[in-house]
């Protein structure tokens, strides 16, 4: 990246007046485009906002935008929202780099090995088409009404499918390339570390980037049926009480961490992109 | 000069399930040290074959191949092997991609830090060294995939299609340079190509191969009659469409048999 905007600045030195015009073009389009995504999100919250005041919905059911505020503001003060939130980010980082960790190792052995790879190849498959939720209330029955069922529960959602796209990354590295390390006296330890991992490090990344949702999405389905906390608790316990307050804030939030998570990884991508 | 490889009655049939397929039979060469051949052949004759079977990577299916007199599962010689394009590893710089074969086979010490540095510093691409692939230009980049081989230092180099990635005018070049880097480090070497104009300027001997299955049909000695050599310069020898015109017959007629 840096080499590249060196580069870049040297070459800007030169301006012409029709290529600032372009930029200028560029930038103002840019900043329409962030006018109009700020406004269609003000209207939204202002026209949730009146409608309730004027009685078009019901805040009871529908909340309000003020409400959810509120809700907010109380659960700081008595610092359960943190502990909520607290809890679900938890497991989901807990299963996420288990997914991670796990569906590398078992996409290595695999690549390592196509006996193995072609026996257990209609078990993935079965296993990923299987809708994961089905899973949730065997775990529980299994492994209790506690954290392990929906770690287990959100680790079962993201690394099937994980274990096959990265295998198959794996299998798509050039055959040129592997020959080159065998050309250079390597053997198939050296294809792994000198070609087929550093190869796949862009797609490793954005497998994480699919992941890391797909773990959400699981440790909300395990808070749904196994949890004293979490934002995935507080969602049911809301709708079951009728505060809805809580459970539109708990997808805000949700909204929130999941959007938070992927800008992360997205700037862990381009750092490590060249 | 004496004999360095020796090819002796080698075949090679490749197996699937949709049955075998004999790329090679019964073809016997020897390679004289120092020597630069060339193999010529239409696509598909088991050029390609040829190489991985010197380079160990495959083992034939009858006949066997020596250096020095030795097998060369026994011999431990070293073998240099350049594929048809560069495969610099676009994650790793200059530097980092030309001692992937001494990081590979746990040579790389503080003192070779010293040879590959000249190394870069002789073929012009120490400035580059801390330079992506994608940075290089064509002819660097070959010369880098080129230097990765070299200090390994291997005994025999053999090259597939070293240029055929290359467009014609950077190709010219990039063969005189490599040709010239062989020469200096004092190498025997052996390249595969289609291009009959590059193998008669670069070769001392042309090895002529039918099609598939892939059979010796000719050897040529190229003597060319002008001073200092180079692949540029021997393509103005007198004797040079001569040449052109013999491999040519012998390919075609190859063609027309068929």
């Amino acid at each position: 990246m840096s080499r590249r905007r060196k580069k870049a600045t040297t070459e800007s030195l030169y301006i012409s007046e029709a290529q600032k015009a372009f930029v200028r073009k560029y930038l103002m389009k840019n900043r329409r485009i962030r006018f109009y995504q700020i406004i269609i999100l003000i209207c939204f919250i202002a026209f949730w906002e009146i409608s309730t005041h004027l009685g078009i919905v019901d805040p009871f059911i529908f909340s309000s935008p003020s409400r959810v505020m509120k809700t907010i503001y109380e659960m700081t003060i008595d610092g359960m929202l943190f502990y909520h939130i607290g809890i679900t980010l938890l497991e989901t980082l807990v299963s996420f780099a288990l997914v991670n960790l796990i569906g590398l190792a078992v996409a290595v052995i695999l690549w390592w090995n196509d006996s193995i790879s072609r026996v257990l190849e209609p078990y993935l498959i079965v296993l990923n088409s299987l809708p994961k939720s089905a899973l949730a209330p065997v775990f529980i029955v299994w492994l209790g009404n506690n954290m392990k069922t929906i770690i287990i529960a959100a680790i079962s959602v993201a690394l099937f499918g994980s274990i096959i796209t990265m295998y198959s990354d794996f299998k798509a590295v050039e055959e040129d390339k592997i020959k080159l390390i065998y050309t250079l006296g390597g053997d198939k330890k050296d294809v792994l570390f000198k070609v087929v991992l550093p190869a796949n490090i862009p797609s490793m990344i954005s497998l994480m980037k699919v992941n890391i949702g797909l773990s959400l999405v699981g440790v909300i389905i395990g808070e749904f049926l196994a949890a004293k906390a979490g934002l995935g608790y507080l969602i049911i316990y809301g709708s079951q009480v009728f505060k809805l307050n809580y459970v539109i804030m708990s997808i805000v939030i949700l909204c929130a961490i999941a959007t938070g998570l992927y800008k992360l990884l997205s700037y862990f991508e381009k750092k490590y992109s060249r | 000069m004496s004999e360095l490889l020796k090819i002796d009655h080698i075949s090679y049939t490749y197996h699937s399930l949709e049955g075998e397929t004999p790329a090679l039979l019964d073809v016997s060469f020897s390679v004289n040290e120092g020597e630069y051949l060339c193999v010529v052949g239409p696509s598909g004759c088991g050029k390609s074959t040829l190489l991985s079977l010197i380079a160990g990577l495959l083992t034939p299916s009858s006949g066997s191949i020596y250096i020095n007199g030795k097998d060369i599962k026994s011999s431990g010689k070293n073998i240099g092997y350049m594929l048809q394009k560069d495969h610099l590893l676009d994650w790793r710089n200059t530097f980092k991609n030309v001692t992937l074969g001494l990081e590979i086979q746990n040579k790389l010490t503080e003192s070779s830090y010293i040879q590959i540095n000249e190394m870069l510093n002789t073929y012009g691409l120490i400035t580059f060294r801390n330079s992506y692939p994608s940075e290089l230009s064509g002819g660097m980049r070959q010369r880098a995939a080129l230097i990765r081989t070299l200090l390994l230092e291997p005994d025999i180099l053999l090259l597939d299609e070293p240029f055929s990635a290359l467009d014609y005018q950077t190709r010219l070049e990039v063969a005189d340079d490599i040709w010239g880097i062989i020469r200096k480090e004092k190498k025997t070497a052996i390249m595969i190509t289609h291009d009959i104009s590059e193998a008669i300027s670069m070769s001392d001997r042309v090895v002529v191969l039918s099609k598939r299955p892939g059979t010796v049909k000719k050897i040529f000695d190229i003597k060319l009659s002008v001073d200092n050599r180079t692949p540029i310069s021997a393509r103005s020898a007198p004797e040079f469409k001569d040449y052109f015109n013999l491999i040519w017959k012998e390919l075609n007629h190859d063609e027309q048999k068929a």
